[in-house]
């Protein structure tokens, strides 16, 4: 089967793509509402030099609800809302506001129309207090003074957001802050909120007080537009859904007759990697070991914390190590500790049989580890340089490109060349800027570059984030094919199924810490998901069930024979630990995914 | 995999560079035309005929002193502005370069005047000196940012004024400077022996300073270090991204120090023109003001060794044109603001074009590669 995929044309995506676009259909009015949505977005299109960031959207919000923004990361969420906020100008498109159509060319149009963002990353100024932040900016609306005061006040006891007006900024917890950020917005008389995924910084129990709010406000008459790639976070708080992939609109859900797998699938389409069984390549000998890893710093609040705490774990020849965690729970530091790029204050890294504990990053890089970014504009790639160059880069003091302490031009263009065409990097040259090329071109570039140095472990973060439908595959088959050659891969992704379809382990990462491991084909994308917010520890695997039915929705419309390798699969698991998996669907009772994933199982028999 | 996009491949990667080419000078000269417009509009406003200044300075830039004094100017310049440029392609801003050539003109000037070799000897000797309390002086802020994290901008600034008290300590009878100030009033130190004279080449309009030859080599040199040595990429690579040198192995730190000290001894070699071919002493009135042009120059010149001969040849031109205008009843100024002028106008116009470049080779490719898409779709129909 993955002979098969390798040899499909590029052409054979496209027609795919063509493919699923019926669904579109499904966009639009969910249901023939009688009051006038908060909300109207009318095939909005914006085109950004070399790519299409939105094509033909449709997006329509009721008032007073949660309507939730799911999808990918670069699916086109971030775009779609810049454009609603007034940040940006769509191509072609309409939008209307309660009914009346409208065009925003800065922020301040949008806000005058009632609409308000929250941004991911906080803007407020540490050193001043939550009142004079609120009030910076939008001083001309109830003054500076007293009357201001009281009218946070007001805000924060009508919404329950529990504001402390005198308190500084800097003393206050993520959290606290996100409120003061709601309120913002409040202040300036929002009706109309967008959230741009709240939850990414925000801790479990955060996460619950957050909801609480939102379903405040929305009593209030609030209409909130959340946008978030969570699956059971959306389900939990949602009023209505839509899943926007590759750009466009690919339908709205009903949260209460959706399940979380279904999301998923509308989320990635139908090209989820199959977990299908395929001979082991794992050998004994041992490729990375890595040992009581330890780093320490400072966040943005300048307290010392504890980055990775105690980490350990091998790679062997042939094997991919998975990597699960929610976002900002040390995977990047883990990655940025092997690589050289961060300190260690304690514990050792093993390549090979040599200690690179203290080595520069090159040296690592020389000796043979591979890295695939998980932020390719910021760490791989030299945008306004050539595609030559950018072949060079991390690789300067190596064969082709340097002799001695001199680069080789002419053979680093030609081995670019070479990448260009075994890679299928579509490019009308070496000479042009990495910043002209998508977003896949731009990663295949990476990864034919990283492995023509023969790795002996790579390191792959987030290898198909951004990356559109036909690279995505292709990049796997490259992965699988390192594998096959008897490469030891690191494999860091939020795409769990990702993660299962290509892992051979995988260890899960929680507030730094290696907290529970699994073995990818007894495990769901949903129990591997409750595992992340560290709800289970140590190896977690999954009703035989589940796993079959997640099993056949991954592979279904493709090869029986393959159907038939999960199902022997799951008697294999059976006999495994149907006992302990029940006790671990016990355990995460009440949580949705597990619920639905088991739901799910039952309908499919 | 196997429909790599061979057609059009050549043709594609050729217009590029032309585009790219045109696109370069494109600003520079814009922004040249402008402030000629800028500047002839303020002289007609202040009642006077802008083209008959501009008359004046080409009538006498055209005579071959005058050509000669533009060389020899322009080889000061060049070397400021490669100074200043060097750290500019790291994204260092090295604004110390007016210290780090004050102190390193002094330094050469004592020994040039102390030690009596062979000119074979002593001239590399007085290069090396300069360039060593040059590169020594840069390399105090360097080691500021490396280690404390102190803007190179800011601390470059301060050393620029703790050069000047340097060179007001050390300058003093009895120190840098002889004990008997003889007749005249300003404090110099001895002149430097005659081994210390750098060759000159007789020309109809008078000595062009044989030191054009020194500058010439430091922009081949400059040019092949950055763009055939590895050093040179890794300092390409941190300056269009650190994070990116940094991820791919860049010792970020040790650039940071090795790239300011290099800068610092380029600028060692700004005074030393005029030092051995000319003045041959350093007094309270040494030429100021040359490692600020430097930074204009450099900005000019898109720090780029060529580009950066240019502006030097045409700051120079200006500067010594300009002291024809007087004669002609108009004021010299003009020349300083037409300076100012095609600095501000410059950096406008490369970001400008550096945008505007970027987004139409992004929108070329997006065309290019859908229209090889459709060719490839519809061959797929036909077979």
């Amino acid at each position: 089967m993955a002979l098969q995929r390798n040899d499909a044309p590029p052409d054979h995506q496209e027609i795919a793509i063509t493919a699923s676009d019926p669904a579109l259909s499904k966009g639009g009015t969910p249901s023939a509402g009688t009051a006038t949505p908060a909300v109207e977005l009318r095939g909005i299109t914006k085109r950004f030099p070399g790519v299409v960031a939105n094509h033909d959207i449709n997006l329509t919000v009721q008032r007073g609800t949660v309507h939730a923004l799911m999808g990918e990361n670069g699916a086109g969420k971030s775009t779609l809302m810049k454009i609603l906020y007034g940040m940006q100008k769509p191509d072609e498109g309409t939008i209307a506001i309660n009914g009346e159509q409208v065009e925003f060319n800065t922020p301040g149009d949008a806000i005058v129309r009632g609409i308000g963002m929250v941004h991911q990353h906080f803007m407020l100024a540490d050193n001043l207090t939550v009142w004079e932040n609120v009030v910076l900016g939008g001083e001309k609306l109830h003054g500076i003074g007293a009357t201001a005061k009281a009218k946070i006040k007001e805000i924060s006891d009508q919404y329950g957001l529990g504001v402390r007006p005198d308190a500084l900024v800097e003393d206050l917890g993520v959290a606290d802050r996100q409120r003061v950020e709601i309120l913002k917005v409040l202040y300036r008389g929002a009706k109309i909120l967008i959230l741009d995924e709240p939850t990414a910084v925000l801790v479990p129990q955060e996460v619950e007080a957050l909801f609480g709010n939102l379903r405040e406000l929305k009593a209030e008459g609030v209409t909130v537009i959340f946008i978030s790639h969570k699956l059971h976070e959306v389900l939990s708080v949602a009023d209505a859904i839509s899943v926007i992939r590759r750009g466009t609109t690919v339908g709205d859900a009903d949260p209460a007759d959706v399940t979380a797998r279904q999301l998923a699938e509308m989320m990635v389409g139908a090209e989820l990697p199959s977990p299908e069984s395929r001979e082991s390549t794992v050998t004994d000998v041992e490729m990375l070991k890595v040992e009581g890893l330890r780093i320490a710093k400072a966040d943005a609040e300048g307290i010392e914390r504890v980055v990775l705490d105690d980490i350990s774990l091998r790679i062997r020849k042939g094997e991919i190590l998975g990597i699960a965690g929610v976002e900002g729970n040390g995977q990047a530091e883990l990655v940025e500790a092997i690589m050289g790029m961060l300190p260690l204050d304690a514990g050792s890294v093993v390549l090979d049989g040599a200690d690179l504990s203290g080595s520069l990053t090159r040296v690592r890089r020389e000796a043979g580890i591979g890295y695939i970014p998980e932020d390719r504009h910021k760490h791989g790639l030299l945008l306004e340089a050539p595609l030559w160059e950018n072949r060079i880069l991390g690789h300067v003091t190596e064969a082709p490109n340097s002799k001695g302490v001199l680069l080789d031009p002419a053979a680093a263009r030609k081995d670019t060349q070479r990448i260009v065409e075994e890679f299928d990097v579509r490019t009308p040259g070496i000479d042009v800027t990495a910043a002209s090329l998508s977003g896949g071109n731009q990663q295949k570039l990476i990864i034919g570059r990283e492995m023509s140095h023969d790795p002996k472990l790579l390191i792959a973060a987030h290898p198909t984030r951004g990356v559109d439908v036909g690279a995505q595959a292709q990049i796997w088959e490259q992965i699988r094919g390192a594998q096959r050659e008897g490469l030891a891969v690191l494999l860091i992704s939020a795409d769990l199924d990702e993660l299962i379809g290509l892992s051979d382990t995988i260890r899960v990462i929680y507030r730094g810490r290696l907290v529970a491991d699994a073995d990818p084909a007894t495990v769901t994308a949903e129990d591997l998901g409750t595992a992340m917010t560290g709800a289970a520890a140590g190896h977690i695997e999954s009703p035989p069930e589940a796993v079959a039915e997640a099993h056949a929705i991954a592979i279904e419309g493709t090869e029986a024979e393959a159907a038939e390798a999960a199902e022997a699969e799951t008697a294999e698991a059976e006999t495994a630990g149907a006992e302990t998996a029940e006790a671990e669907a016990e355990t995460a009772e009440g949580d949705q995914p597990t619920d639905t994933a088991d739901g799910n199982a039952q309908a499919g028999e | 995999m196997t429909s790599s996009p061979d057609t059009a491949k050549k043709p594609a990667a050729k217009r590029f560079d032309g585009e790219r080419i045109l696109l370069g000078l494109a600003a520079p000269v814009l922004a040249v035309l402008l402030s000629v417009v800028i500047c002839a509009a303020l002289l007609a406003t202040s009642g006077k005929d802008p083209f008959h200044a501009f008359d004046v300075m080409f009538t006498y830039g055209t005579k071959s002193d005058a050509q000669v004094l533009t060389l020899n100017r322009a080889t000061t310049y060049y070397l400021a502005g490669v100074a200043v440029a060097f750290g500019f392609r790291m994204n260092l801003f090295n604004i110390g370069a007016e210290g780090q050539y004050k102190l390193a003109a002094l330094f050469a000037a004592f020994i040039g005047a102390q030690v009596d070799l062979p000119s074979f000897i002593q001239i590399p000797l007085l290069l090396i000196v300069a360039m060593l309390v040059g590169g020594i002086w840069a390399g105090i802020a360097g080691v500021l940012k490396v280690t404390r994290g102190v803007s190179e901008v800011i601390s470059t600034i301060m050393l620029n004024a703790i050069a000047t008290a340097v060179v007001g300590l050390l300058l003093v009878p009895g120190v840098f400077a002889p004990k008997s100030s003889g007749t005249s009033n300003s404090i110099q130190t001895d002149p430097i022996s005659a081994s210390s004279h750098f060759f000159a080449l007789d020309t109809q309009g008078g000595s062009l300073w044989g030191f054009i030859v020194v500058a010439a080599l430091v922009g081949v040199v400059f040019q092949l270090v950055l763009t055939r040595t590895r050093f040179g990429f890794d300092l390409r690579a941190t300056g269009r991204s650190e994070s990116a040198a940094h991820a791919s192995g860049v010792n970020v730190k040790r650039m940071v120090l090795t790239s300011m000290v290099v800068s610092g001894a380029l600028a060692g070699l700004i005074g030393l023109p005029d030092l051995l071919q000319n003045s041959y002493y350093y007094g309270q009135n040494f030429q100021p003001g040359l490692g600020f042009l430097g930074i204009a120059i450099a900005l000019l010149g898109r720090n780029s060794p060529i580009g950066i001969a240019f502006s030097a040849l045409l700051f120079a031109f200006l500067d010594v044109t300009a002291v024809q205008l007087p004669f002609a009843g108009y004021p010299q100024e003009i020349v300083t603001v037409m300076q100012g002028v095609i600095v501000i106008c410059v950096v406008v116009a490369y970001e400008l074009v550096r945008r505007f470049g970027l987004k139409r080779q992004q929108q070329k490719v997006g065309a290019e590669l859908a229209a090889q898409a459709a060719a490839a779709a519809k061959k797929e129909v036909s077979a």
